[in-house]
């Protein structure tokens, strides 16, 4: 029933209400009810039946989007009874080796939310919990969807709101970490403040700005309250609405095989199907976030006691999606610079200050430089394997090469207790190995992606190890490799060939010059660099010939298996 | 009274008689004597006792540590001028029964630092050693039982009892002091942390309470040295007292991950928290529906 449905609307004003349609159920008639109210049968018809492709890897956001939900679940339950200020009290709760010490009530809360409200310990711990998941799942998915090659025309704009949904998950982060006003995320606060006096020139001033005077001054707990109750998570609302919009609008990319084209999707409608997975999905991220909040200890606050400036503790470290800046920071040699009574601290601008916006701007400009460098403008929806774009693999991997050392540098002090090595070493040794790793590991996998690609063309033009073996009558053991089944050959071929790039030869022939052509000469570069070795897929000529070859050892295979064994064949003479 | 009187008269007229002063003269040395007879003989058998005990701690050192220690525990060094084994004329006994008592003497090699290990002497035999490095010079003694006894807190609000309420207190103010003074490198709940080319801070969970006790008060290896001017020994019970505490206390938050702090959280993350919804994932995945497997049995 919708809206424009004429025989339901009242003639006059009279007392009779209309009667309900014969036999509707209750469903329905609650359905019926509120269409006729707000008109959702139209959208709701067209959504509901949304087809979406079936794969596991297409998941990996959805853990990201739950795991948000039960943040805010979770956060809605600790500002009940969390109280962001930062007046001095003297403890009086259950906990007693801080009885009496004095803290923060920001800290005080926390540690009453931790021990004097019921469930509290078990929220605080899933709320952290569920945040560590939430940005680990969007670095996963994040994975995917570059990996696959999901960001192509039309969805680089998504790719970016990515992006910044990743950076804000991080702050998001950060500013929860130092609301409990704890020993540990007090130090992580004083480095921050750190961080911004590196800064030259306005390094102070945005340090005095930040915590309203010197640190720590009694305003940077509410002022991270506020922003870590409102401001990030509206804005971060906001753009997973326009990444899911979007991801609607846009039609979830699928893989290739028989039927699957760029012009549809291959799947499971919304309903019934989508919404039981993706709704059954929830619970199973809610309850594995329960289980670890249940399980694992999680920011012991009460262990590190509250801020005091003059103590610290072994082992401060930033949550770990803070730790591959603050490894950087620990591996960096004390370079700083005195010009004209300026102190630029490079040890610390380089790391805090410079790396992670460039990284995330080499992130965010990944579609777009690749498109570039392609020149591939086309739409796209059939998703990529990794292999059959050797170049860009490789390009992850080195950075997740760079990253994960990174990462493992921020925990130095850990390996070498852990490992009884010598932090020193460590350092050194990853001093290089952030440069050098990635390098290798994008030579490594460029070539293993090649080598897979050539192992695909082999089962194509060649077939499949059958596992049956052959001798000849010479003596000679061979395997018999068998055609693929048409489906797997489908799929295998099922991608484009490679752009053939300008070359630099030609641009040079059209006699042109100037700046354009100069990038023109260095797009033609780099798009050979990028294609180079990649293995093209057969051609139907090579495949027929190939499926010629086949059929001919199939029927060779046959004889010899019908003429028993140790023979090849009637040969004369036997 | 009147009989009292008519004695002490007495008396006071006799003294100032010709024999009074030899009288007193032999009370007094009557007295001397009984009390040197009574408590001395005692006093020459601990001495004689010690001295045994000097001896027996000189053969096994002689055995154990003079190798690297010196023949005289005057120390060794190297060709290059660095310690061998440093001098322990003034290390005095606490350091010893430290040292030797955690099994960190003797060491099986020489190393950037002596690991905790199995204890190589009997308590007698520590007891010996330490006395015969008290013996080569000054240095603290072993400390008395009563200086970390944490049930003893003694009388920290004044309501002129010990009672529980005083033990909360000392060891809320142990916490304070240990989050002062140790965390740096002992780490928020004791479980060490690196140190510069291959040292340590090592894990101090579960250690004696003597054993933290010297350990203050000595200083081991690159540990500083918390004099009771710098920690008073009311301070070290605290301290005891905070760590006794958090050892006895069950983890109300879940497995604690070794109390390292972010690190090993970030490992549960990413290997327990994604493991296991990458694992749900491809599991619902590859549980499709009902209709798709009516289509499966009838491709099938």
């Amino acid at each position: 029933m919708t809206a424009g449905d004429m025989t339901k609307v009242a003639t006059t004003n009279g007392t009779t209400p209309s009667a309900p349609a014969k036999g509707a159920n209750k469903a329905g008639a609650i359905a019926n009810w509120a269409d006729e109210r707000l008109g959702l049968g139209t959208t709701m018809k067209k959504n509901l039946r949304k087809v979406f492709p079936d794969h596991w890897s297409f998941m990996l956001g959805e853990i990201a989007l739950w795991s948000f939900v039960v943040v805010l679940l979770t956060g809605v339950f600790l500002t009940l009874w969390f109280d962001p200020s930062m007046t001095e009290v003297h403890y009086d709760g259950s906990y007693d080796p801080l009885r009496g010490v004095e803290m923060s009530s920001a800290m005080a809360s926390t540690l009453d939310i931790s021990f004097d409200v019921r469930g509290g310990l078990l929220m605080r711990q899933m709320h952290h919990w569920a945040a560590h998941i939430f940005i680990a799942s969007m670095m996963i998915h994040m994975l995917r969807v570059y990996l696959t090659g999901a960001f192509r025309k039309p969805r680089e704009l998504n790719w970016v709101i990515g992006c910044l949904l990743l950076l804000l998950g991080t702050i998001e982060g950060f500013t929860g970490y130092s609301l409990p006003d704890d020993l540990l995320s007090g130090t992580g606060v004083r480095a921050a403040d750190g961080f911004m006096k590196a800064s030259p020139v306005v390094g102070t001033y945005m340090s005095f700005f930040l915590f309203g005077g010197e640190f720590p001054g009694d305003a940077i707990i509410p002022r991270f309250y506020v922003m870590h109750i409102l401001l990030i998570p509206g804005i971060l609302l906001a753009l997973i609405v326009a990444h899911m919009l979007l991801l609607v609008y846009h039609k979830h990319t699928q893989w290739a095989g028989p039927g699957r084209t760029e012009q549809n999707v291959v799947g499971y409608p919304m309903l019934p199907v989508y919404a039981a997975k993706a709704g059954g999905f929830f619970f199973i991220v809610f309850g594995t976030i329960a289980l670890l909040g249940g399980l694992f200890s999680l920011n012991p606050v009460w262990k590190y006691g509250p801020y005091d400036p003059s103590k610290v503790t072994a082992g401060s470290q930033p949550d770990w999606y803070m730790g591959w800046p603050d490894g950087l920071l620990r591996i960096i040699p004390a370079w700083e610079t005195h010009i004209f009574g300026i102190n630029f601290s490079w040890n610390v601008m380089l790391p805090i200050l410079v790396a992670p916006p460039l990284l995330l701007m080499v992130l965010i400009a990944l579609p777009f430089l690749e498109a570039w460098i392609t020149g591939d403008k086309r739409e796209h929806h059939l998703l990529q394997r990794p292999r059959d774009v050797p170049t860009r693999t490789a390009i992850m991997v080195a950075l997740m090469t760079f990253y994960g050392l990174s990462w493992a540098a921020g925990g130095n002090d850990i390996i070498a207790i852990k490992m009884h090595l010598s932090i020193n070493q460590i350092t050194y040794f990853l001093r290089g190995a952030v440069f050098i790793g990635p390098v290798i590991a994008f030579m490594i996998t460029r070539r293993w992606c090649i080598s897979l690609q050539r192992h695909d063309e082999g089962k194509l033009l060649h077939g499949y190890e059958s596992g049956v073996l052959v001798r000849s009558p010479d003596g000679g053991y061979a395997e018999k490799h068998l055609p693929l089944a048409e489906g797997t050959a489908y799929t295998l071929t099922a991608r484009d060939r490679d752009l053939t790039p300008e070359t630099v030869e030609e641009i040079e022939a059209s006699g042109l010059a100037g700046r354009q052509v100069r990038l023109r000469k260095l797009r033609a570069k780099l798009q050979e660099k990028f294609y180079s070795d990649n293995v093209q897929k057969p051609t139907a000529e090579e495949l027929h010939d190939a499926q010629h070859h086949a059929e001919h050892e199939l029927h060779e295979l046959e004889s010899q298996i019908e003429n028993g064994p140790n023979r090849h064949g009637p040969t004369p003479g036997h | 009274m009147r009989l009292l009187n008519r004695s002490a008269g007495r008396l006071s007229r006799h003294r100032r008689g010709p024999i009074a002063g030899l009288v007193v003269l032999l009370l007094g040395l009557l007295l001397t004597g009984g009390l040197y007879a009574a408590f001395a003989p005692a006093q020459a058998d601990t001495d004689q006792n010690n001295e045994e005990l000097v001896k027996e701690g000189r053969e096994l050192f002689l055995v154990g540590c003079a190798f690297c220690h010196g023949q005289n525990g005057e120390g060794v060094l190297t060709q290059g001028g660095s310690q061998y084994g440093p001098a322990l004329t003034d290390v005095g006994a606490a350091a010893v029964d430290f040292q030797v008592g955690t099994g960190r003497m003797p060491m099986a090699q020489p190393g950037s630092q002596a690991p905790r290990k199995e204890v190589v002497y009997t308590e007698e035999e520590i007891a010996a050693l330490s006395a015969y490095v008290a013996s080569l010079g000054t240095g603290p003694a072993i400390p008395d039982g009563g200086l970390y006894d944490t049930d003893n807190p003694g009388d920290l609000n004044g309501d002129g009892k010990q009672d529980e309420e005083d033990k909360v207190l000392l060891v809320a103010r142990g916490g304070q002091i240990f989050l002062a003074n140790c965390t740096a490198c002992h780490n928020f709940e004791g479980s060490g942390g690196a140190m510069p080319r291959g040292g340590y801070a090592p894990k101090i969970r579960g250690v004696d309470s003597k054993h933290i006790y010297e350990a203050m008060l000595t200083g081991p290896q690159t540990m500083d040295t918390f004099s009771d001017g710098n920690i008073p020994p009311e301070d070290k019970k605290a301290v005891i007292a905070y760590l006794e505490t958090i050892d006895k206390t069950p983890s109300y938050s879940g497995l604690t991950l070794g109390g390292l702090g972010p690190v090993s959280e970030g490992i549960i993350v990413w290997l327990v928290g994604i493991g296991a919804l990458v694992g749900f994932a491809v599991w619902i995945a590859a549980h499709t529906t009902r209709s798709s497997k009516k289509k499966d049995e009838a491709a099938a």
